[in-house]
């Protein structure tokens, strides 16, 4: 006899020190010995700096002369490149995997050229399902994407079709953090004005950027409602140390001075850099594994379940609930499975019934016609009865009017003997 | 030409690179704990004694509470486990705890399937963990684990050595639960007797292969402490909430004519050390065993027991999709055949059915055709009557006929006869 959990817990003041404050302690050792993941995924027309500016926020030459970037190398299609670099900072060790568009956008007919991404992402996806599904599961690598810079060129005006295109095919697959490159090509004012643009046409087409968590702390809040009013971020990179006041900065020289890019001033990498990597890393991770492959997740299991298309085509990611989401594919096919036993006893009293009512039927029709064959054999016999006795009075009769006759007859002949007896004796009186 | 053909190229090659300043992704393990103290924590322990060993004391003094508990009675007719929920909450973490106590365990007469219901919890939490897993539409961030993270196994202070019920619950146990063995109400033990107690227990553990909880030495700031506290085991424990007043002090400890035991001192027991290495130090390590070890170990026999595997015959690894529409296929197929066999049966049914009532059409029809054949000879037999009363009558028709002939012939000889005679006489 087992009890199960379904009670409320209860609120209880401790009168001491117990100890378990000390597990934040454990989980942050812990975290640290097994080390962190991080995919960054940057899209964008070639030209707008989205190598630089990953050289920048890591401070390392991700690309460089040995690894060219994808920018320098020669392509015709669209590309999906991955490249994968470990860094350590302060005893915390980081994979960090950079996938880049190379092509994307470039080519004159663009239409499709989404699809790669899609699928990249989409692959990385089924990866991560794969392995977690597996019977024998060991440490799965994490391989998902995680956050997606999108570049947008500098134009002034707003959004070309592409970026919302691009935006609102993957806004529900992966975070989208949209950036402005090249800032130092505006003044603030037009920055102003590109970036309400940009906004408003953000909400206009429904499209759902990465949103920075609310939390409980006052303070945390401030600074996230700072951020949220200076999106979408403005940022420049630069490759090229410039000796600034006599401060060694990351900046672009220019005739008329240097665009740092570590100003705040100037832009807002420095925002950028703090939210993607000092605050918000965790969160981005966090939401792509409670989210996005978890919409992945159950329009997957859901396709399999009922194995067919009909399924993917009817549900949207954030479906109405129904019964089948709230189980898994195997306790779907109990379901079906009692369903069917279901379904077959009522197969079965139906042809049961069926069954007895033709037997009912046939038995039916074959008294009616022993009946029916019964009675003719009764008429025939009356008949043939009935002959019989019309027969026997015929012959009744017929003997009775012989043996008539016959007695007549006899009489008769009686009569004609005496009466020629009688003549003869006259005559023979007569004749004396 | 349209940018849809994909080239994706992946540099497997991880490098290692020298960063130019302080990025700041050092904060990671720091956005990791933030995120987890709001969420909260979940521990859960199982307590497995005999009533009366001193399991709820324990607990009381482990966490500094009264955890409201009446008294067990020894007349339970079987072990069934109680689990009680508590939110507690220390600075800032807030923690979810479960005590789950073993009511009734080594009171019946036959305790042959006494581990039978602990064994049984364990695997429901496991379960039901698996089935919230497995669902197309889960929330497993915030899911109440209620998955068992230790079991206090708490050994009566005999000072002889394992009971064989604590032999075979643990054997049972050790499988499926991190085990901490304890000896309760260790004072009522001396120190030499203690020592040669905890030597017999351990040996009794190697030589049955009962795997206890190893304080794990990995970590290089829990080693030393960790592996000299693995020395202590098995902790024989005091536990007590009344507080007694030693030198200027208010002290947990119980008091006797003869002295006071003090909870909290290290040379009275091993309080502090299982406080120390349950809730200090290896808290944590507790719950990723369990998740990692445990509950792995039981998913994977559960998957295999339903016919789930991880490559098919010739080693080509399975997708998900794969299993699962494999799995779909059977089942479908399973169906299928089910109904096939009853319309199967239904139709031999009809078919014998059919053969008999056509059996009894066939007689009918040849009783049938007898009594007609009877008709007709009857009909026959009638005819042939009535063609002899017919040749009958017409034989005595003639004769009559004949026969008035003759009388008239011979009336009118007669009569002539009579007029001759008349004529004679006249």
């Amino acid at each position: 006899m087992t009890c199960t959990l379904s009670h409320p817990a209860q609120q209880k003041l401790l009168e001491g020190y117990v100890g378990f404050a000390n597990l934040p302690n454990q989980v942050y050792r812990k975290s640290v010995k097994r080390g962190f993941e991080f995919t960054l995924m940057v899209v964008g027309e070639s030209g707008l700096g989205k190598s630089t500016l990953i050289n920048s926020l890591f401070l390392t030459d991700l690309y460089s002369p040995e690894y060219p970037g994808p920018s320098h190398r020669i392509k015709k299609t669209v590309q999906v490149e991955q490249c994968k670099v470990l860094v350590k900072e302060g005893g915390v060790q980081l994979l960090l995997t950079i996938v880049d568009t190379p092509g994307f956008g470039d080519a004159v007919d663009n239409s499709n050229c989404w699809q790669p991404v899609i699928d990249h992402i989409d692959s990385k996806f089924e990866d991560y399902l794969n392995s977690e599904s597996r019977v024998n599961r060991r440490q799965m690598p994490d391989n998902r994407v995680h956050c997606c810079l999108y570049f947008i060129a500098p134009s002034g005006h707003g959004l070309k079709p592409l970026d919302i295109e691009f935006m609102k095919r993957l806004h529900e697959k992966v975070n989208i953090v949209p950036l402005i490159a090249k800032a130092d090509t505006m003044t603030p004012e037009e920055c102003q004005q590109f970036k309400k643009q940009i906004m408003r046409e953000i909400t206009e087409h429904k499209i759902k950027i990465y949103e920075f968590p609310e939390t409980d702390d006052e303070e945390e809040n401030k600074v996230v409602k700072k951020i949220k009013d200076r999106l979408p971020l403005a940022v420049v990179g630069s490759n090229t140390i410039i000796v600034v006041n006599e401060k060694r900065v990351r900046g672009r020289q220019y005739p008329w001075g240097v665009a740092e890019v570590e100003n705040g001033e100037h832009c807002d990498f420095t925002i950028l850099r703090n939210m993607l990597i000092r605050t918000h890393m965790q969160d981005l991770k966090d939401v792509t594994n409670n989210v996005h492959y978890e919409n992945y997740r159950s329009r997957k299991l859901a396709a399999v379940t009922y194995n067919g298309v009909d399924n993917n085509k009817n549900k949207g990611p954030m479906t109405k609930p129904d019964t089948s989401e709230g189980m898994s594919p195997l306790a779907q096919m109990e379901e079906e499975r009692r369903e069917h036993v279901a379904k077959m006893k009522k197969m079965e009293m139906e042809m049961e019934q069926v069954f007895e009512m033709k037997v009912k039927e046939k038995i039916q029709k074959l008294r009616d016609s022993e009946q029916e064959l019964q009675r003719r054999h009764e008429q025939m016999k009356k008949n043939l009865e009935a002959q019989h006795k019309e027969l026997e009075e015929k012959r009744r009769q017929h003997e009775e009017e012989k043996n008539t006759w016959e007695s007549q007859q006899r009489l008769l002949e009686q009569q004609k003997l005496d009466a020629s007896r009688t003549l003869e004796k006259n005559k023979k009186k007569k004749i004396f | 030409m349209a940018a849809t053909d994909v080239d994706t190229f992946v540099n497997d090659v991880t490098r290692s690179l020298e960063l130019g300043g302080h990025v700041g992704f050092d904060s990671l393990p720091d956005q990791l704990v933030s995120k987890s103290v709001t969420q909260g924590f979940c521990f859960n322990i199982l307590c497995v004694g005999e009533t009366g060993i001193g399991k709820s004391t324990l607990m009381n003094t482990l966490f500094n509470t009264l955890f409201e508990d009446e008294e067990a009675s020894h007349y339970q007719n079987g072990v069934y486990l109680r689990p009680k929920t508590y939110d507690l909450k220390e600075s800032n973490v807030q923690l979810k705890l479960t005590v789950v106590d073993t009511v009734g365990f080594g009171d019946q007469i036959n305790k042959d399937e006494s581990y039978k219901p602990i064994v049984d919890y364990i695997d429901n939490q496991f379960e039901t963990y698996l089935q919230e897993e497995m669902k197309i539409k889960r929330s497993l961030y915030n899911y109440h684990d209620t998955r068992i993270h230790i079991c206090l196994y708490f050994i009566a202070p005999t000072g002889h050595s394992l009971k064989s019920l604590d032999l075979v619950t643990m054997k049972k146990l050790d499988s499926k639960v991190n085990i901490i063995p304890i000896i309760a109400k260790a004072d009522t033990i001396s120190k030499s007797e203690l020592h040669k107690f905890k030597i017999k227990i351990m040996s009794e553990l190697v030589s049955n292969g009962v795997q206890i909880y190893q304080f794990p030495t990995e970590d290089e700031a829990v080693t030393e402490i960790n592996s000299s506290m693995n020395a202590h085991l098995p902790f024989a424990v005091v536990g007590s909430l009344e507080e007694v007043k030693v030198g200027n002090k208010m002290v947990k400890a119980r008091l006797y004519p003869w002295g006071t035991v003090q909870v909290e001192n290290e040379s009275h027991c091993d309080f502090v050390k299982l406080r120390e290495m349950l809730l200090r130090v290896n808290m944590e390590d507790l719950r990723e065993q369990t998740h990692a070890r445990h509950y792995e170990l039981y998913r994977r026999c559960k998957l295999e027991e339903m016919g789930f595997k991880d490559t098919d015959p010739d080693s080509q690894p399975f997708s998900l999709q794969e299993t699962y529409e494999a799995k779909r296929k059977e089942f479908l197929g399973d169906l299928q055949h089910k109904e096939e066999e009853m319309r199967q049966m239904f139709v031999n049914k009809v078919k014998e059915t059919e053969a008999e009532l056509k059996e009894k059409e066939r007689e009918l029809h040849e009783r049938f055709e007898q009594l007609k054949r009877m008709h007709q000879e009857e009909k026959r037999n009638l005819e042939e009557k009535r063609r002899d009363l017919e040749e009958e009558m017409n034989a005595f028709n003639r004769r009559k006929v004949a026969a008035e002939t003759l009388m008239g012939q011979s009336m009118q000889g007669s009569s002539q006869q009579i007029r001759k005679d008349k004529e004679k006489k006249n």
